[in-house]
Order: structure tokens, then sequence, then C-alpha cells
């Protein structure tokens, strides 16, 4: 975060690298002020004596969930690779993942 | 309000499923009436995105020919439903409104439509939302804003605005809309509709793609309140292929509607009415009076930490959103932009699939969960959470349900909040509290501004407190000032 708060277009560059997004300088420029503007209302928040309180990340008591181990029918194969924009011998297609020619 | 005592109001969704189960009007007939509905206004509003022609005339066959043969058609037999676009609809393209679902079709139902079907009902289309249903105006959908049936000038509201336009237009008797922060009750309360959340985990997700998971849920809107409560009895319990569905029964709803209010206890919440438009906080008033009348005991209350709920919210909801969304990575369905590397082809797609608002959501949920800020922001705001569920839990010591407003404002311009993205999340002020603790909230029309626009009353309960929720609903409906019918609606349909 720059000094006054604000946050910088390298700011938002790291953050839309870790939301792999590519944006423009233009858009960097854009959504650094406009997320400085959202968090400097969450400082409200981030202000508030917290001491003691339990975090919330459910609105339910969760708890794992299970039912019994029995074999069902499941999607169809060849049905949902349909919707893959590249498929190879029953797979997912994707460019490669190590950037080496495979 | 009007002197004379409310005649019996129009139900049009339960009207025609009785008449379709008594034979006196085909489901067929219905759905034609309606299609004739969509075709001649919706090219003015843009409620939907997907008109479903065919399958709603071969539901609607079905279910004439189960009325043929003597059997149940369901207590929805006929009636047409306008299903919002995030919600997955097998072999019919599921948007979310979004570029990066680019020619998807889901290759199965949401639990909620298969059991609006197994009722009766017809799937008559897909409304258009905020892309992802990140949103207050739907305003950021792909294709383009839905208008506002009582003043096209201004926003239908959002994230669910297509399906709040289409029941306020008269395009279809129901619809089902998505709550993350407010995106059904506060379209519905702009466009002059009834809009409900129900408790977290009384509707299944199935089916429903994921914006924020611990705040998501689907319900109804509907024109009256009684229509409400019989399609949350309909889409609600337990799923097996939702885990986050509660195991208790759900509470069934419709039967309570017509048990008054006396001796109910009503908090009237300061912060939910003071500082919203002064035409809206009066009428929410007057509609504190109404229950009053009625019987009800009826005290001003005040729980300040809901003034934390929307920072808390914005902190929250684009944390998750930034989660859920890694899922549109290019690789199995939707859109692909190629590149040399998945890395470069996963950022290449997402750059080009999502809209400016779904950009932003990610890029604010991504920093508040990443290294260095994750406890000041993501984690203080789960804190905060905790104190508005401790805060509403000791309100409901002292009162059934809570009443305020359901939104600041009437319906703005279309346009005039694009650009100050904290100007529009200021719209879901008086909602994002029910999701934060789960809790389900009803809104409910409650005349209009001087301008003639829609005002929302909206009535909070506990979890698992529908039946009170739509008890108290019931009599503020009846006791609502009369809204004039929108200036854009079907001239044939529903009537």
């Amino acid at each position: 975060m720059a000094d006054d708060g604000g946050l910088t277009r390298d700011d938002a560059a790291y953050v839309a690298r870790l939301a792999r997004i590519d944006l423009t300088d233009e858009e960097l420029d854009l959504y650094a002020g406009q997320l400085a503007t959202v968090l400097r209302h969450a400082a409200q928040v981030a202000a508030l004596d917290t001491e003691g309180v339990e975090p919330t990340a459910h609105p339910l008591p969760l708890r794992n969930v299970t039912r019994p181990d029995e074999p069902r029918p499941c999607l169809d194969r060849a049905e949902v690779l349909a919707q893959a924009p590249a498929v190879e011998d029953g797979r997912f297609r994707v460019p490669p993942i190590l950037g080496e020619a495979l | 309000m009007t002197g004379a005592a409310p005649g019996p109001m129009a139900r049009p969704a339960l009207d025609l499923a009785r008449g379709v189960r008594e034979g006196s009007v085909s489901a067929a007939e219905v759905v034609e009436r309606y299609l004739g509905a969509i075709g001649e206004v919706d090219g003015e509003l843009h409620a939907f995105v997907t008109v479903l022609h065919e399958s709603a005339r071969r539901e609607a066959a079905e279910v004439d020919n189960k009325v043929a043969a003597g059997e149940d058609p369901g207590p929805l037999a006929g009636v047409p439903v306008a299903v919002k676009d995030n919600m997955c609809t097998r072999g019919v393209a599921t948007t979310c409104s979004s570029r990066i679902l680019d020619g998807w079709c889901p290759p199965y139902d949401a639990t909620v439509v298969q059991r609006l079907r197994a009722a009766g009902a017809i799937v008559i289309g897909k409304t258009n939302l905020d892309e992802f249903a990140m949103g207050s105006s739907t305003e950021n959908s792909a294709f383009g804003p839905t208008r506002n049936p009582h003043d096209p000038g201004r926003v239908p509201g959002g994230s669910s605005g297509g399906s709040a336009a289409a029941v306020a237009a008269g395009l279809a008797p129901l619809a089902l809309g998505s709550d993350t922060g407010g995106s059904i009750r506060q379209p519905a309360a702009l466009c002059g509709v009834v809009g409900m959340k129900p408790t977290y985990g009384t509707v299944s997700r199935y089916g429903l793609v994921a914006f924020a998971s611990s705040l998501d849920q689907i319900g109804p809107l509907s024109t009256t309140v009684g229509e409400s409560a019989v399609v949350f009895d309909v889409i609600g319990g337990q799923d097996p292929l939702d885990s986050t569905c509660l195991e208790r029964p759900v509470p069934r709803s419709a039967s309570a509607l017509d048990d008054g209010v006396q001796g109910l206890r009503v908090g009237l919440v300061t912060e939910l009415v003071d500082g919203v438009d002064a035409a809206v906080g009066a009428r929410v008033r007057e509609a504190a009076e109404a229950l009053a009348g009625a019987g009800a005991n009826v005290e001003e209350c005040t729980i300040p930490e809901l003034r934390h709920g929307l920072p808390a919210y914005y902190l929250l909801a684009p944390a998750e959103a930034s989660s859920n969304l890694s899922r549109y990575d290019g690789v199995r369905y939707g859109l692909r932009v190629d590149a040399d590397t998945a890395e470069a082809m996963n950022a290449a797609t997402r750059a080009a699939g999502f809209g400016p608002e779904v950009k932003r959501r990610i890029m604010l949920g991504t920093y508040a969960l990443s290294a260095g800020y994750y406890e000041a922001y993501y984690g203080q705001a789960q804190k905060v959470r905790t104190l508005i569920i401790d805060a509403l839990a000791t309100a409901y010591q002292r009162f059934d349900v809570l009443l305020g407003a359901t939104t600041p404002t009437t319906a703005f311009a279309l346009g005039s909040k694009v650009d100050d993205p904290w100007a529009m999340y200021l719209s879901d002020v008086c909602t994002v509290p029910s999701n934060l603790a789960g809790h389900p909230a009803v809104s409910i029309p409650y005349g209009a501004d001087d301008s003639g626009l829609p005002v929302g009353v909206q009535v909070l309960a506990p979890a698992l407190g529908e039946p009170v929720m739509f008890q108290v609903a019931a009599v503020v409906e009846r006791s609502a000032p009369r809204l004039a019918p929108p200036r854009v609606r079907a001239g044939t349909a529903a009537s």
C-alpha cells in the first residue's frame, strides 16, 4: 500500500496476478482507486474492538456431511466434454502448464 | 391510503393454478398468454435473457395431460415461472449474464427447477441479472440492462432485476431470484412486488451458480405475500445434493397467513428507518402504525451493530466470490482465449470474459484474502459478522419480528451510480444483515414516493421464522396503500 493509504498501480498489478486476470494499465489505475475507496469504508470494520470475538465463517453450525458410499449415476462424460473449449482423447485439452512444448 | 376497505387481492399465480386444476383454463392457454405478453413488452424491458417457447409449451402439454387423466397436476399447475439465469436448466443456456459462460448449457437442472416442475409450474424463461449476481441495478449484465416497468428510465434494482421486472410487468406470475446481500428484496422493492429471502439452508443451492456460498439463498418473487409463501413451501426442504441444507424440516408457511398479528411483538429498527429517504421512511412508519392498529405491540429499537453490516459484507462477499469464481479458467466450459501457456490462457480468458464489476469484486476479495491483509480485513469482517448475529439474537429475545425499509431509496436513474461503486453498494445497506445472519426477510410493496415510484417495507425474522414473518407480512400487505400499475406492462396478460 502507498503511504497515503491508497493503492498503487503496482499493488493492483500484484492482486490482478494473484487473481489471474490480465488488466490494462488503465484498468489497474481505475481499480486501485476504487478499491482504496471501499477499503476506506472497510477501515470502520478494521478499527472495531473484537477482542475475544469468535469469527463466523458460515451461518449454520456446520459439520461434515456424509452419505453412504454407494455407486450411482454421474454426469455423462460425452455431454460434459461437449461443453469444453478443447478436448482430446476424452479429456480436457489445455496449453502447456510448465511452459514447455509437450 | 385508500379509504375503502381493500377488496380481495388478485393472486395471479394461485388463481391460474386453481383454474388449470379445475379445468376452466388449460396450461397451454396460460403459457400462450404469457409468451404473448413477453413478446409484446419485453423488447422495451429486457427482463429475459432467454424465453423458452418450445419447452414451456411442452411442459404445459404435460400438465394438461395430467389434468385430463385425472392425476394431481400439483399446487402450481400450469403457472409460468421466470427463473433467474444463474440457476441451471439442463440443455438450456445458463449465462449468469456473463460472456465467460458463452455457449454453456448445463448438463443438469437445479434442484429448485426440478421442484417447481414437480409442482406443475412451467419454466417460461431465464431472466437478466447483474453479472454473476454482483450488483444492485442489473446494469452489470453483459447483455445490457433491464428497465423498471414503473419508469423505463430507471433501474429495476438488482441483481434479480429481470425477475422483479417480469413479475411487476405481468410477464410471469412468479419468479425465482437469488439473494446474497439483498438481490431478491431490493429489486422487489424497486419494482413494487413481493420478494423473499429464506433462512440459509432451507432451499437447496444445488445448481445455483455460486457467488458467495455462505450468503447465497434462492427465493421467490410474486405479486402477493401468499404466493411467495406457497413457492417457498414448494422449493424448500432438504436436498442430498446440497450439504449445507438444514437437516431439520422446513416450517410450512402458507398456512399461517391469516393468523393476524394480535399480541405479536414488532421491533421497528432505528438503523433501518433513519437515514433512508424521507418518503421511504414515512411508508415504513405507516406500516408500523398499521401493525399496531391490527393489535401488534410495536416498539422502536436500536441495533447499532447493523451499521457495520455493509462494510463487513463488502469484504466477506467479494472474498468468497474471488474463490468461487476461480473455476472460470477456460478449461472445462465457456469462453477460452488461447495463449501459449495455461496460466496466460487463464488470465486472458478471465480478462475477456468478466465485466468491470466482477473484476472489481474479484480484485477486492483477492486483496482482502492476501497475505498481510487477511487478518485486518477478512478475519476482522468474520468477527463483525458474529457481532451482528449476536446483536440480532438479543433483539429477537424482545421481538418476534423486526421491521424496516428494504432500500434507502426508490428506483434510481439508469447510469446514475455506475461510476461510483460505493454509492451503488449503499443500496444494500438495509438488506445485508439478514444475509450475514442467515435469517429470512421479505420485502412487501407499500405505496409510493412523491414520483409514484414503489416503496418496499421489510419484515425480518430469526432463523426458521418464516411462518411468523409471512403472518406479519400478510397484515402489512393488507394495509398497504395501492400502487398505480406499472407504465410498461402486458396489456393482455394476467387479467
